[in-house]
């Protein structure tokens, strides 16, 4: 009956320690509360990424006459190169210490923060995704008295959208949890949390793995509502 | 109706067009023929200016359209061109792709624009094809669509850029039956291909392009019976 007691022991230790990670205090409370801060951090950055990407994409898209890159595509390329160049660590705390120290608002600055180191990198997926259509279908609509702005809003852009859509949305996977970062800047997000409730009772499984559970469900919800929205669109590819 | 002036055209230093010179009246069917890399393609891009020419002039209907002031969207809205890939709008069903340019360039009503579509889509034997993607078409059905889909502009010239080079074998005739019958219908067309029975059938004038100039231009029946040059006389004898 050894092996017995051994069992029953592990699963009394184990209810004990969640009792203390989530029920004691209501704790699970915290969870939520950090879960609304990355939520939020995540939001903010990933509108943003998306426009300052949109943005920075035609800026490098853009070409003289010559071939030659125009100085919007340079600007670009320098704003881009900086920024997948440094830590994003970093970036945050040079954001929260120096660029915007007046600012009070942590879940502000982080999200700026996100939304322009996510920009970077939604940039090179727009440009990527705008140049993956075939240049035939520019030619085509300009044939017929398009001009350039009505060939890409009508015709270049929806399809690359369903190039650009799988790898934005790994890039807002990417986003959420990058965001796990910003204890650094003393925001109480989910990771910060449950760090804190580990340091607290002395017990780190519990806090620690709850905190991982919650960001894979976030993230997984995530890319079963992206890979509706791609299938949707495929729709004209049926054959 | 166009009138090409000693046109030149490099790509980086390498020179595809060398001075060509030409003249296309109302009406004509003109047929470029030419080996590959002669130029013939560029030359036809030239005309409605997707490729930009290095110097020369292109005039279509009394205008000058090289021209920084002139507005080129404007301008190619009476050419119509048909590609060897056909092009077809991947995002957007046939009839839209008919109707796109009409309506956003506001010269039909959507109601009007589809009336026209279904009516171009009947002469071609494609109005069940509306609702479709192009996807869900065969190679001789897009180059169907995108002919009409040129016409719904009501053109006054039609660029053929080897409509049929990229087609399977048993679908090219289907694409040279339409061509026929919009020759028939009075439109002036210039058409680079390989199809020389083609060239002979609706052909007013056939052009040997080759080293970037216009070699030899005659009638269909001197053209293939009576070749001068002798780059001609050797191009014939390998593709006939």
């Amino acid at each position: 009956m050894e092996w017995f007691h051994s069992v029953q022991q592990w699963f009394l230790s184990v209810q004990d320690k969640f009792y203390m990670a989530f029920i004691e205090g209501d704790r699970w409370k915290l969870y939520f509360k950090g879960l609304g801060v990355t939520l939020e951090v995540s939001l903010l950055a990933a509108v943003l990424g998306v426009v300052i990407g949109t943005i920075l994409a035609f800026m490098k898209l853009s070409m003289r006459k010559s071939g030659k890159p125009t100085l919007l595509a340079r600007i670009a390329g320098i704003y881009i190169d900086i920024i997948r160049g440094t830590p994003s660590v970093l970036q945050l705390l040079i954001m929260w210490f120096v660029v915007l120290k007046s600012w009070r608002s942590g879940v502000l600055v982080a999200g700026i923060t996100f939304g322009m180191n996510s920009g970077a990198y939604v940039a090179e997926i727009v440009r990527a995704g705008i140049l993956a259509v075939d240049k035939g279908q520019t030619e085509a609509g300009r044939s017929l008295g398009l001009n350039q702005v009505e060939t890409m809003r009508y015709i270049v852009i929806p399809q690359a959208f369903k190039n650009i859509l799988p790898p934005l949305g790994n890039e807002f996977i990417v986003l959420v949890k990058e965001t796990a970062i910003v204890g650094y800047v003393a925001l109480s997000d989910l990771t910060r949390v449950a760090s804190q409730i580990s340091t607290k009772t002395y017990e780190a499984f519990m806090p620690l793995i709850g905190a991982a559970v919650i960001y894979f469900i976030i993230t997984k919800i995530l890319s079963i509502l992206l890979g509706i929205l791609e299938r949707r669109l495929r729709k004209s590819d049926n054959r | 109706m166009i009138i090409v002036k000693d046109l030149h055209k490099k790509f980086a230093g390498n020179h595809v067009l060398r001075g060509v010179n030409y003249h296309v009246h109302q009406g004509e069917k003109i047929v470029v023929v030419g080996p590959s890399g002669s130029g013939k393609s560029t030359f036809l891009r030239c005309l409605n200016l997707l490729e930009t020419p290095t110097s020369g002039e292109i005039w279509f209907d009394g205008q000058r359209i090289n021209d920084k002031n002139v507005n080129i969207n404007q301008v190619r809205r009476h050419m119509g061109m048909v590609f060897q890939n056909f092009n077809l709008f991947n995002n957007l069903t046939i009839m839209d792709n008919i109707t796109l340019a009409p309506v956003k360039l506001k010269i039909m009503k959507e109601e009007e624009a589809k009336e026209k579509a279904l009516q171009l889509l009947a002469r071609v034997g494609l109005t069940e094809k509306a609702d479709a993607y192009p996807s869900s078409l065969s190679g001789g059905q897009k180059q169907r669509i995108a002919i009409v889909r040129s016409l719904a502009m009501s053109p006054k010239v039609m660029l053929f850029d080897e409509p049929t080079s990229a087609l399977d074998p048993e679908m090219v005739g289907e694409v040279l039956e339409v061509m026929k019958e919009l020759a028939e219908t009075g439109m002036t067309m210039v058409v680079v291909t390989h199809e020389m029975g083609f060239a002979r059938e609706v052909g007013t004038k056939v052009l040997f392009m080759d080293e970037g100039i216009i070699m030899e231009e005659n009638t269909p029946s001197e053209f293939f019976s009576n070749p001068k040059s002798p780059r001609l006389q050797e191009f014939l004898s390998k593709v006939l």
